[in-house]
């Protein structure tokens, strides 16, 4: 009986403490120094340098830097977090006196929206995700129309008639990709086989597990696809360089021009073209906009019409049917294509 | 022999408390040298670690943090209490959060049956995918690391087929998400400033006590240790270590089952693509922290929580990212280093007491011989 009182009275206590230490002491809000500081991002899992959709961010960032004079603070996502460490991410930008804060990734959606809503004389900006707040704004791609054009560049230079999607993770926004992906390889080429794979069902451990993409894409190279496009982050390094190593098969690149990363320079001759999304357009004519005090607001589309998404030509690997992308590109901003974003 | 009592009970305190010291002294010196190497200040970094964790939104975000990393701990715990090593906390917890999610987002009950019936699903459906790996231990003899590993897939690819539009979710954005739990069943908060602690810090500490007084104060528990020191000896003296061995495994999935609670009914009232994965393999770390004591890991947790909490502003201060990850590497090798170090120099120091004892008595009863010898 004795350890049990002694026990209960140990929880008590910690407990007690725990609770009483709460109540008082200051706030990190209350010591915070509120001046203008710049831009304040928040990477995704991944980091600056994955060769694709950090990195297209970052760039927009650099840009930014370079031609408007502000300053910059960078904090990058961990595998395996939580939505309070998201919050608490953007919260330090906030605190901190950045503005605007721009979350890159659909999942700084939620911390962002709740967090914007305790700073409302700051912007915030998020990637991939849609406002819910006055002071946020919604910087969303539609990823669809250029993975349409990736669809049709794939049809026309398989000569297996098979050819592969990689997504990172099974999630709405890279369904996107699949769905443009497989309509624009179906349209213009019925015969030719699609395959579509993804890393990881749910963990967003899909954008930088480059292993993982390896093996997937040896996978699929066995199994007779000849092109293959991989959406999945800093992953799609690992696919890029086992396609790099057997002949006649080429990788599709995303998000960023791959063929341009130097981190890639080795594979670059067999990185057919890549469905770039200018996240760094987005990022930068945010920054523009704060730095003009006219803040960008509500949710931004950033579509094939005006350039927000394209389908990358460095490298001239895709000249010869140019015609064919062009004529495609020019049907779904004339509406004649309707690209679904659901596969 | 009184005295010796005595004295044996400061070796005693000596040894417990010498280990945790010597682990702490060791973590700080060697994550003070690879702060060092990175080229930064490791007293400064000490410094925005305190400074910053000891802030009361720091305090309130470090409890709410360490509720689901306590919970993982003491389900890994019962395991290793008996040498069973349940690997699958992760997968356990997050199918039974994401069936749990399913049934509260499709009914409409009264907050006070709901919130009770939601836990319940996830403690039955956390106890029932850990119960697969039990019994093909006691069945076919498969280690439950290997079944335990790939019942971990299986769940996530289960909840990743479920968790599409028109099946068991609906989009939102570029999220899935289960239906939201609607708003009377969500779980109370403790109003503290300036943000509130999350009421589900009581299920963890229900549990807690739950587990003290199972494992230290029933039949159940003796034999579930017993188990754990020596399978032979303990069926020997009557224990059905099959059992045992299935009972503890659907223990632990019990407890696992709650790790997921205080996000769903706390924070995000649904199961989405943004659910927090890898709360399991934390508590693996987090139970060997704390030596698998309910006070221990409550320690651990915490632990683990404020080193989260101000690694985040570490970045900030321009230290690497990673310095906070190899900190809770170090702190934990420290841990386990440390009390076999300590555990082994009690037991060499226990054998020479004991020899030096035997000695002397044998010398003893060596000189009342010759004396005997002499006066005969």
């Amino acid at each position: 009986m004795r350890r049990v009182t002694k026990f209960a009275a140990a929880v008590t206590t910690t407990a007690a403490l725990a609770l009483t230490a709460t109540a008082c002491g200051e706030s990190s809000t209350d010591s915070a120094g509120k001046k203008d500081k710049g831009v304040g991002l928040a990477f995704d899992v991944g980091g600056r340098d994955d060769h694709s959709f950090n990195e297209a961010a970052a760039r927009g960032l650099d840009k930014a830097e370079k031609e408007l004079g502000v300053g910059s603070k960078e904090l990058t996502a961990g595998n395996d977090e939580t939505e309070a460490d998201r919050e608490q991410r953007i919260t330090s930008l906030a605190e901190a006196g950045f503005n605007p804060v721009i979350g890159v990734g659909f999942d700084y959606g939620k911390s962002i929206n709740k967090v914007a809503k305790k700073f409302p004389k700051t912007t915030f900006g998020v990637v991939d995700s849609p406002s819910e707040n006055k002071n946020v704004a919604g910087l969303v791609f539609a990823e669809q129309e250029a993975s349409y054009l990736a669809g049709v560049a794939a049809a026309k230079k398989t000569k297996t008639k098979e050819v592969g999607f990689i997504g990172g993770v099974n999630n709405a926004l890279i369904q996107k990709f699949q769905a443009g992906f497989e309509q624009g390889v179906k349209e213009t080429d019925p015969k030719v086989k699609v395959t579509s794979q993804y890393l990881y069902p749910t963990n967003t451990k899909g954008f930088n597990d480059p292993a993982a993409a390896k093996d997937k894409a040896k996978g699929m190279l066995d199994a007779g696809n000849d092109v293959i496009y991989s959406a999945a982050g800093q992953s799609g390094a690992g696919s890029i360089e086992v396609i790099s190593k057997k002949k006649g098969t080429w990788a599709i690149g995303v998000d960023s021009d791959q063929y341009e990363q130097p981190g890639l320079a080795k594979y670059k001759d067999s990185i057919l073209t890549s469905a770039v999304k200018n996240v760094d357009v987005a990022v930068y004519d945010l920054v523009k906009s704060v730095k003009d005090k006219k803040p960008m607001k509500g949710t931004t589309a950033f579509d094939l019409k005006e350039d927000g998404v394209s389908l990358a030509t460095s490298g001239g690997f895709i000249d010869d049917i140019q015609s064919d992308i062009d004529k495609a590109k020019k049907e779904i901003v004339d509406g004649k294509i309707k690209v679904k974003d659901t596969p | 022999m009184n005295k010796s009592v005595k004295n044996f009970d400061k070796d005693r305190l000596v040894l417990a408390l010498g280990a945790p010291l010597l682990a702490l002294v060791a973590a700080l010196v060697i994550t003070s040298a690879v702060i060092g190497v990175t080229g930064k200040d490791p007293l400064h970094a000490f410094y925005v670690m305190i400074d910053f964790g000891s802030k009361s939104d720091s305090q309130v975000w470090i409890i709410n943090k360490a509720i689901p990393y306590y919970l993982a701990a003491m389900a890994v715990a019962i395991g290793f209490r008996m040498n069973l090593f349940n690997i699958g906390v992760d997968g356990q917890y997050r199918i039974a959060a994401f069936f749990a999610a399913v049934v509260g987002g499709s009914l409409t009950l009264p907050g006070f049956l709901q919130i009770p019936l939601v836990i319940i699903v996830a403690m039955v459906v956390g106890a029932v995918w850990s119960s697969i790996a039990g019994l093909l231990k006691v069945t076919r003899g498969i280690h439950e690391v290997v079944t335990t590993i790939m019942l971990n897939f299986i769940a996530a690819s289960t909840i990743g087929y479920f968790l599409q539009d028109g099946r068991l979710a609906v989009k939102d954005g570029n999220l899935f998400h289960t239906p939201d739990i609607p708003a009377s069943s969500h779980f109370f908060t403790i109003p503290t400033t300036p943000d509130p602690i999350d009421g589900t810090l009581i299920l963890a500490v229900v549990t807690a006590v739950a587990f003290w007084f199972v494992l230290g104060r029933t039949r159940f528990g003796f034999d579930l240790r017993a188990v754990g020191r020596s399978e032979t000896a303990a069926s020997a003296s009557g224990v059905s270590v099959k059992r045992m061995v299935v009972t503890s495994m659907v223990l632990s999935g019990t407890i696992a089952g709650l790790v997921g609670m205080p996000t769903l009914l706390n924070k995000s009232f649904n199961y989405g693509t943004d659910f927090p994965a890898g709360i399991g393999f934390t508590g693996i770390a987090i139970a060997l922290l704390g030596r698998n004591h309910p006070i221990g890991m409550a320690l651990g947790a915490l632990l683990w929580g404020f080193l989260e909490r101000t690694g985040t502003q570490l970045e900030f201060e321009g230290y690497a990212q990673e310095i906070v990850g190899v900190m809770q590497g170090v702190i934990v090798l420290c841990v386990v280093i440390a009390y076999e170090v300590v555990r082994r120099y009690g037991l060499r120091r226990q054998q020479r007491q004991v020899g030096e004892q035997l000695a002397a008595q044998a010398r003893r009863s060596d000189t009342n011989k010759t004396k005997a010898g002499v006066s005969a």
